[in-house]
């Protein structure tokens, strides 16, 4: 673990990525106790003010600033983020587990869904759901998360054959190991670098997610502080007011940015790792294959 | 023609791979650089026609003197100018046939392409020179195998096409980095027998780079052991193989004679 | 080959089943009735239970299943809860200014990934490769949204060059205003679908750089960077083909957010309204429809990459 932390800020990726994630695990913190305003009141005298001391980013049309219902917003992004990844983790797992039993008459089938699955995306699976259950956050984490958990047990696909065809898991298997010891022992450790960089791609995915079907009126409720609903409200008056909505445009884009760069960062960081290991493995295989033909030959 | 590279070094983020190489290949001499895996012979090889990985930089000498006293240095020349002479008066064959062609062109195609980049040659006067080529090079029913495409021959196949793209427009110089270790054995001698008998009629010179004595007393002449970047012995083969006086080079016999190759059978 | 079209047509089918079973029965765990939406809170429990036997909502759901894929196959796809027109009616309507934005949308992303995606991949080691890079990071984070409004702003409100809202009345028939009203929508999916691409295409080309065959070209007498364009390029643009099954899916929910935002009388925005009544017989339609078509296009691109590959259409190799 610390090892791959250095790997990752190493990086000037992974160091921003980081940085950014603290920031907003630290303003979620902060704003369960405290913001600078209110960020619900709505003060129509002071609507539209520019950026001022006690409005770092100025007001909005009712006057409610701008700043604090960011930092608000900012609980509702981390929670979306965090539990979207984490459904995307487990039906990820939970597919790859399938994916890896020893039937054939299961994996077969399971591939076969997976790649229909993916076939709907992300704001499609949102609307069949909202249809049903009306739109809402929770709407939008298990969108994202059936969505994604599907994406990534495809990505996962290439890893976990690779990973049943090894000599381990044939001599395991040659042992009597069930497919469940397989599958912890030997699949999952495999898989886990791809899935850790996939769940910070999963976060991302979710923060833009819950900004579209906020717009589109079926994400967050009027109550909740979200980045995507002030995207959506002032956006209704660029025509007027064109720049309060650089706020939010920002801050989405600025965290979305910064998780996809942490996603990339930790891809480059898990992966060289395996595969230098791999590639010493392999030439000192070869090595010692070298000599043994050798000696058989002098012995000859 | 004759080549003459003076202290090359070759640096690889900050490491430094060829330490100050020397060596003169004469015209029509069959030149072998040996060593063991790092010992940098492939890199030399490379440094020769430009084409060494992006992150390496060469410092140092490799001049090739022409019929005629014309001297150009390589080393540094520009990538557009060292183009022309990449295939046309130096050819080169790599070691993996698997993924030294193009897969998604048909071989007979691959064959006439540095014709009509250097000599000019129609498509149609291309294909006719290429079938040609494929005969010299011992590919059996070039017609027809022409038109396929690499995944569909053999790695011996391929090699011979690879060979046969080297050598189209009639090169002083070709250079073979390890063309058939990744050859079966029995395969391996026919490539070898393939590079003798070409060398021998068109009368260009070779550089030949291997690992394996066994192979290097097949095809080469004189000899330069490259242990970690740096020249550790060379002359000619006979005498190096007799008189070696550098371990390395005592290692590499050994190594031969375990595949039960004796000194006395080299050129 | 034709075995493997074969297969390839079975599974696209068993898809649109899988697909359609999907949409159905996921809408029909409504925890309310629709029934009594429609009826109102004033309705009787009789107009209540007269209003589910003429939707038939009576049946068997099974049964009502059946009946909906029989519709299918028939490119009947029932009628509108709300209007009663014809589902299928509507749809095609929309799908005239839908399918004509997501083909504009793509030929932008085509046209700003693929070039700078190469670009970016033979200069990676020099300032302007890094700095396409990250640009196109920083441009894949940007919320449709947002991106829509800032050239509505620049384009629309301070240029004033281009239509921000709506779709010509009279549609196709005036084809220059039409497209005009396209421009921005395109404009706003393609350079993030574009941004998305470019680093897909830069990955793939730096794995040509890379690549055997490509020193070979060199070796033969190319520069190069010839050697990379004329032998590198069209391996990466197979692997930008099957990419562009995947990015399909994108370009419809941009196309979703972006038919909302500009006021585009598209399928997307038709989506969105009909989720909002409830309306259940054109809700299935429209995501049917959608999903259909990524099915389709996948389809068709794993045909494409088949045809195209040599590797992969001839039967065993020697």
């Amino acid at each position: 673990m610390p090892r791959l932390l250095r790997e990752l800020w190493r990086r000037p990726a992974g160091l921003v990525g980081s940085v950014v994630v603290v920031v907003l695990l630290v303003t979620a913190a902060v704003a369960l106790f405290w913001t600078p305003q209110n960020p619900f009141t709505a003060n129509p005298s002071i609507a539209w003010q520019g950026p001022s001391f006690a409005h770092l980013f100025g007001t909005d049309a009712i006057g409610s600033d701008i700043f604090s219902y960011l930092m608000a917003g900012s609980k509702t992004t981390v929670v979306v983020a965090a539990l979207s990844a984490l459904v995307a983790g487990l039906i990820g797992i939970a597919l790859t587990a399938l994916g890896s039993l020893t039937s054939h008459w299961v994996r077969e089938p399971v591939a076969v869904l997976i790649d229909i699955l993916i076939a709907f995306p992300i704001l499609l699976i949102a609307m069949l759901l909202s249809a049903v259950f009306g739109g809402s956050l929770t709407v939008v984490i298990v969108s994202v998360g059936i969505g994604f958990g599907v994406n990534l047990a495809r990505v996962a696909r290439g890893e976990v054959r690779g990973v049943l065809g090894t000599d381990y898991v044939l001599a395991a298997r040659a042992s009597g190991a069930g497919p469940w010891r397989i599958l912890i022992r030997h699949v999952l450790p495999n898989v886990a670098p791809v899935f850790i960089v996939q769940l910070s791609l999963a976060a991302a995915v979710a923060i833009l997610a819950e900004a579209g079907l906020s717009f589109l009126g079926y994400g967050a409720p009027s109550s909740t502080a979200s980045w995507g609903r002030l995207l959506s409200s002032l956006q209704r008056y660029i025509t007027v007011h064109p720049w309060s909505v650089l706020w939010p445009g920002l801050t989405i884009t600025i965290t979305v940015l910064g998780l996809n760069l942490l996603g990339d960062a930790l891809r480059e960081a898990t992966d060289p790792r395996l595969k230098e290991s791999r590639g010493e493995k392999t030439r000192r295989a070869e090595w010692r294959r070298d000599r043994r033909r050798a000696r058989a030959e002098v012995v000859r | 023609m004759t080549l003459t590279v003076t202290d090359l070094t070759i640096d690889i983020d900050g490491r430094t791979v060829v330490d100050r190489l020397s060596f003169t290949v004469a015209d029509g001499a069959r030149f072998g650089i040996i060593g063991e895996s790092g010992s940098g012979k492939s890199l030399t090889a490379l440094a020769v026609l430009g084409l060494l990985p992006d992150a390496a930089t060469a410092s140092g000498s490799i001049r090739l003197t022409v019929d005629g006293g014309v001297e150009i240095e390589l080393l540094g020349l520009p990538d557009r100018e060292l183009a022309h002479i990449r295939g046309s008066a130096i050819g080169m064959v790599f070691q993996e046939p698997r993924t030294a062609l193009n897969p998604l062109r048909r071989v007979g195609r691959q064959i006439g392409e540095p014709l009509r980049i250097h000599d000019g040659l129609s498509k149609h006067e291309a294909n006719a020179r290429a079938i040609e080529l494929a005969h010299e090079v011992l590919l059996p029913d070039p017609e027809r195998l022409l038109r396929r495409y690499p995944h569909e021959l053999s790695g011996g196949q391929r090699q011979r096409v690879a060979i046969a793209m080297a050598i189209a427009c009639s090169p002083s110089l070709l250079i073979a980095d390890e063309p058939t270790t990744a050859l079966d054995v029995t395969i391996q001698a026919e490539i070898l027998e393939l590079f003798d008998e070409l060398v021998d009629t068109t009368g260009a010179s070779l550089i030949f780079v291997t690992h394996d004595l066994a192979v290097l007393a097949e095809v080469a002449t004189d000899v330069v052991v490259l242990s970690h970047g740096r020249a550790v012995e060379s002359g000619p083969v006979a005498e190096v193989m007799r008189a070696p006086q550098h371990p390395v080079t005592r290692s590499l016999i050994a190594a031969a004679r375990a595949t039960s190759w004796s000194p006395g059978a080299s050129r | 080959m034709i075995r493997f079209i074969i297969t390839r047509l079975l599974l696209l089918v068993l898809g649109l089943f899988v697909a359609s079973a999907l949409i159905f029965f996921t809408l029909r765990v409504l925890p309310g009735d629709v029934a009594q939406v429609i009826g109102g809170t004033q309705a009787t429990p009789a107009q209540i239970e007269a209003i589910r036997r003429s939707l038939g909502l009576d049946r068997n759901v099974f049964l009502q299943y059946a009946d909906w894929v029989g519709g299918l196959l028939r490119f009947n796809l029932g009628d509108s809860l709300v209007t009663g027109t014809p589902v299928a009616t509507e749809i095609s309507e929309k799908l005239s200014v839908t399918l004509p934005l997501a083909l504009l949308s793509l030929v932008v992303g085509l046209l700003i990934g693929i070039p700078l995606g190469v670009v970016s991949a033979i200069r990676h080691a020099k300032a302007s490769g890094a700095v396409i890079a990250i640009s196109a990071q920083a441009l894949a984070a940007v919320p449709a949204v947002w991106a829509g409004v800032l050239l509505i702003s620049l384009f629309g409100l301070a240029l004033r060059w281009l239509p921000t809202q709506g779709f010509p009345l009279d549609g196709w028939d005036e084809p220059g205003r039409a497209i005009r009203s396209l421009i921005l929508p395109a404009l706003t999916i393609g350079v993030i679908e574009g941004a998305v691409l470019l680093r897909f295409t830069r990955s793939a080309a730096l794995e040509a750089i890379g690549q055997d065959y490509v020193r070979t070209a060199a070796a033969i007498g190319l520069t190069k960077t010839r050697a990379l364009i004329t032998h590198g390029l069209p391996n990466v643009m197979l692997s930008v083909i099957s990419s562009l099954g995947l990015q399909i899916a994108g370009l419809i929910v941009g196309a979703v957010i972006v038919e909302q935002l500009f006021q585009l009388p598209g399928l997307g925005r038709m989506l969105v309204s009909d989720v909002g009544n409830r309306d259940l017989p054109k809700v299935q339609g429209d995501i049917f429809t959608l999903t259909a078509i990524v099915l389709l296009v996948g389809f068709a691109v794993d045909i494409a990459h088949r045809l195209i590959d040599p590797r992969q259409r001839t039967e065993g190799s020697s």
